[in-house]
C-alpha cells in the first residue's frame, strides 16, 4: 500500500509538483500561499525554484521554462494573481508548450490580506481553466492532473486554493516522481509572439476549438461529478472546502461536486438539476456558481439569499442554511466585553516600533504599505492612514503632493524593503520623474517578515540560501535620480526623528533607508 | 475526536496539533486539521482544529461539537467556549499573559476567570503548570505538557504518543520533552 502521510494543503501541492515532474517554480511570498515554494525549495532540489521580485515576473518566468520544454509552476495568493494579470491573459492565448500551472490561494476570512476577491472570476475573465481541489489529498492530484490538462489543451491551468485548503492538513497518499517529460524549444512566433494580427488567430482557435473542447472535459471528466445521495429531493452544488461541510452536514442529499469551476459543466449542471426537486448552492465568497446556474435557467432555492458573501463558511453556516439547525450553546454566557481582545501585535524589539514612535511624535500623514508595519495602523501607534495594495504607498505619496502641494512637508510613504523592490520602484521612477519632493522611508529589515522571512532580491541570498547578488537599494535610489538618500538605524530614535525632519522639509525627493534587522532574524 | 487547541502565538500551540495528529494517526484514523498562519500569528490568538474518526470531511470543527478545548492561557479558553460539546472538557493552563488592551492599561485582565470556570463548566480544568515547568527548566516544553494533561483523556497508548513526539522533536531536545508529557500526565 501506498504511504499515506500528513500534509498541509500547500505542502501537498508541492508534492503533486514533484511528481508531475515539475522543473522550474516561482513565486512571491503571500499568505496563505507561501509554503507551496518554501516546500519546493526544501524537500524537492531538483526542481530549479526561486523567489521573484513580484508575482508577475514569477508567472513570466515559469511560462519561459514551459515554452521552453519543461513542466514549471508558479503560486501566489489571490491579489498576486492582480500582480501578475497581464501576462496570465495574454498567455491565455499564446499557450504553453510543456505544461504550465499557475496555483492561486484565495484568502476568505480575509486572514492575512488586503481584500476577499474571488479569483473564479479572473479564470473566467483570463479564459484559463480552473480546477479546485477541496483537501489536502485532493491538492495533490489535482496539481499532477492540472499539468497534464496544461499540455492536453495548450493552455496555463490555475489551481485555486483558499486559506482553509492551504493552511489545514489530512492524510495524502504519496505517489512516485513519473519522469521528467521534456519538450524541444520551437520558434513559433505566430504563437508566441501576440501582434494583433496573431492575437487574432490565437484568440479565434481558443473561441472555436480551445473552449468548446475544455467544457467538454468539465462535464466529462470527473472534475466535476455527481454524487447522487439517499434522497433525490435536495440537490446541493458545491466546491472547494465548502464540499466538505456539505458532506458533513448534509450526509443524505444528492451533490454535485464542482472541482472545475472554468468553464462550467452546462451539461452536468442541467442533468442534476432535472434529478432533483431543488436545487441549493453552498460556495464561499461571490455567487460565482449560482449566476452560472441561474444562467441555465435553473431556479435557485438557496444560495446567496441564505448564505453569506462575506468571509468564510463554517459547517455551522452551512448547517443553519441548509438543515435550520442552530449550533446549541452548551455553556452559560459571560459577559464578553470583559474578555480584552488580543490583536496582532509589532514584536518585542521590532524597528518598525522605534520608526512609529518618531512618526506618531511629529504627526506626519503617512502612506503605507503591505507587511507587519501595517500594524501600525492599531494602537498603541495608530500612525498609518492610507495603504491599499503592494507598493501603492509611493505613489499615492505623490499624488497627494499633486493635489495639495503643502502635504509633502506633512507626510512620509513607508515601504518595506521586499515590497520595494516587488512594486515600489517603478513609483518611485514616478516620484522623480513628476518632480515630486516627497520622502520614501524604507523600512529595510533585511527579509520579508511578515510571510515568515523570505530572501528577496536585496539580502544576497537565494530561496535555497546560496549567495547571490545583493540589490543595493540606496544606489538604487540615486539611479533613479534620487539625490537626498540617507541610511540610519532608527533603533537611534534621535538621530532617526531629526534626519526625518530634515528629508520631510527639503523641496526634492527623499529616500530615508531605515536599517535595522527584524527582531526575529539571527 | 474533536479538539481544539488554543493560546498565544509563539506557545506552541501548532506543534501541539501536530503531535496529536500523529499519534491518531499510529492508530489509524482518518485525520482533517486546520490551523492559523500568517498576520494571525504576531502575538495574536493562535488556534488548531484537530479532527480524528474513521471517515471525516471537515477540516473545522463545528459550534457546540468540540470533545476537549485545550487552551495554554487562560482568557483564550473564553473565546472559544461556543465550540464546546455537551460532555466537552476544558483543560486551561492558569497562566495569564496580557493582551494589548491591557498593557496598555485600557481593560483590566479579567480575574473571575478560573472560578468562573469551574463554577459554571461541569468538565473544566484549570491547571498549574509552573511546578512541572520549574523542574524542566524550560517554559518551551509548555505545549508538551498540556499534551500530556490531555493525553490522560484520550485513548492512545504511550508508546504511540512517545512515537508521535519523536517524530516532531529534535533529538537533542526529546528527552526533556518526554519528561515534559509524563509531567503533564501528573496534572
Amino acid at each position: 500500500m501506498a504511504e499515506k502521510v500528513l500534509l498541509l494543503g500547500n505542502e501537498a501541492i508541492a508534492r503533486g509538483a514533484y511528481e508531475a515532474g515539475c522543473q522550474v517554480a516561482a513565486a512571491y511570498p503571500g499568505t496563505p500561499s507561501t509554503e507551496i515554494l518554501e516546500t519546493i525549495a526544501r524537500k524537492y532540489k531538483d526542481i530549479r525554484s526561486q523567489w521573484s521580485p513580484n508575482e508577475k515576473v514569477a508567472l513570466e518566468v515559469a511560462t519561459g521554462a514551459a515554452i521552453a520544454g519543461v513542466r514549471s509552476l508558479a503560486a501566489m495568493k489571490h491579489v498576486g494573481l492582480n500582480v501578475a494579470a497581464d501576462p496570465l491573459f495574454t498567455f491565455s492565448y499564446t499557450g504553453i508548450n510543456s505544461g504550465l500551472v499557475i496555483i492561486n490561494a484565495d484568502d476568505p476570512g480575509p486572514w492575512s490580506s488586503q481584500n476577499e476577491q474571488d479569483n473564479r472570476h479572473t479564470a473566467r475573465a483570463a479564459k484559463v481553466p480552473m480546477i479546485e481541489p477541496s483537501d489536502p489529498a485532493e491538492a495533490k492530484e489535482f496539481t499532477k492532473l492540472a499539468f497534464e490538462m496544461s499540455e492536453k489543451f495548450d493552455v496555463p491551468v490555475i489551481v485555486r486554493i483558499t486559506t482553509r485548503i492551504a493552511h489545514s492538513q489530512g492524510l495524502v497518499e504519496l505517489g512516485e516522481l513519473s519522469g521528467l517529460p521534456e519538450k524541444d524549444f520551437v520558434r513559433r512566433p505566430a504563437k508566441h509572439v501576440m501582434i494583433p494580427v496573431f492575437v487574432r488567430q490565437r484568440h479565434k482557435f481558443k473561441e472555436d476549438e480551445q473552449i468548446p473542447r475544455l467544457r467538454d472535459f468539465s462535464n466529462n471528466s470527473g472534475l466535476n461529478r455527481i454524487e447522487w445521495g439517499k434522497s433525490s429531493k435536495r440537490g446541493i452544488i458545491t466546491d472547494s472546502v465548502a464540499y466538505q461541510y456539505v458532506k458533513e452536514t448534509c450526509p443524505d442529499d444528492s451533490i454535485l461536486k464542482i472541482g472545475m469551476c472554468w468553464p462550467m459543466p452546462d451539461r452536468l449542471i442541467k442533468e442534476f438539476a432535472g434529478g432533483v426537486e431543488e436545487i441549493c448552492i453552498v460556495e464561499e465568497l461571490d455567487p460565482y456558481i449560482e449566476d452560472y446556474v441561474k444562467s441555465l435557467g435553473i431556479h435557485v432555492n438557496i444560495g446567496k439569499n441564505t448564505i453569506p458573501i462575506l468571509s468564510e463558511l463554517t459547517p455551522e453556516i452551512v448547517n443553519e442554511a441548509l438543515n435550520g439547525k442552530i449550533a446549541a450553546r452548551n455553556v452559560p454566557l459571560y459577559e464578553s466585553s470583559k474578555i480584552p481582545e488580543r490583536p496582532p501585535l509589532l514584536c518585542a524589539g521590532c524597528p518598525h516600533g522605534f520608526v512609529y514612535q518618531v512618526l506618531k511624535k511629529l504627526d506626519l500623514h503617512v502612506n503605507g504599505d503591505i507587511g507587519c508595519y501595517t500594524l501600525g495602523v492599531l494602537p498603541p501607534y495608530s500612525a498609518m492612514h492610507t495603504q491599499g495594495c503592494m507598493g501603492a504607498s509611493i505613489g499615492m505619496h505623490l499624488g497627494m503632493e499633486k493635489a495639495k502641494p503643502e502635504m509633502a512637508e506633512k507626510s512620509v510613504a513607508i515601504i518595506g524593503d521586499s515590497t520595494f523592490v516587488h512594486s515600489g520602484i517603478t513609483a518611485l521612477i514616478d516620484l522623480v520623474y513628476n518632480k515630486g519632493t516627497g520622502t520614501v522611508i524604507i523600512l529595510d529589515n533585511r527579509t520579508t517578515a511578515m510571510t515568515g522571512h523570505q530572501e528577496h532580491p536585496a539580502t544576497g541570498k537565494t530561496i535555497s540560501g546560496e549567495e547571490t547578488h545583493t540589490l543595493d537599494l540606496a544606489m538604487l535610489s540615486k539611479a533613479v535620480g534620487v539625490r537626498r538618500v540617507v541610511t540610519v538605524d532608527p533603533k537611534n530614535m534621535d538621530e532617526f526623528e531629526r534626519v526625518v525632519k530634515e528629508e520631510v522639509a527639503a523641496r526634492e525627493p527623499s529616500v530615508i533607508i531605515s536599517l535595522r534587522k527584524c527582531a526575529l532574524q539571527k | 475526536m474533536n479538539i481544539i487547541f488554543t493560546g498565544v502565538g509563539g506557545q506552541g500551540v501548532i506543534l501541539s496539533g501536530k503531535i496529536l495528529m500523529g499519534a491518531a494517526q499510529n492508530a489509524g484514523y482518518d485525520i482533517k486539521e486546520s490551523e492559523v498562519h500568517g498576520m494571525a500569528q504576531r502575538g495574536g490568538t493562535v488556534d488548531c482544529c484537530v479532527r480524528y474518526a474513521k471517515k471525516l470531511y471537515s477540516p473545522l470543527i463545528e459550534l457546540g461539537t468540540a470533545d476537549y478545548i485545550v487552551s495554554f492561557e487562560l482568557i483564550e479558553i473564553m473565546r472559544k467556549l461556543d465550540y464546546l460539546a455537551p460532555d466537552g472538557r476544558l483543560i486551561v493552563n492558569d497562566l495569564k499573559i496580557d493582551p494589548a488592551p491591557v498593557q496598555t492599561g485600557e481593560m483590566k485582565y479579567p480575574n473571575d476567570i478560573s472560578e468562573w470556570l469551574r463554577a459554571n463548566i461541569k468538565n473544566s480544568q484549570v491547571i498549574d503548570t509552573e511546578g512541572a515547568l520549574k523542574d524542566l527548566g524550560s517554559r518551551k516544553s509548555l505545549n508538551i505538557v498540556m499534551l500530556g494533561a490531555l493525553s490522560k483523556h484520550l485513548e492512545f497508548s504511550n508508546e504511540q504518543w512517545k512515537d508521535a513526539i519523536t517524530e516532531q522533536i529534535k533529538p537533542q531536545l526529546l528527552e526533556m520533552n518526554l519528561k515534559a508529557f509524563a509531567l503533564g500526565q501528573t496534572l
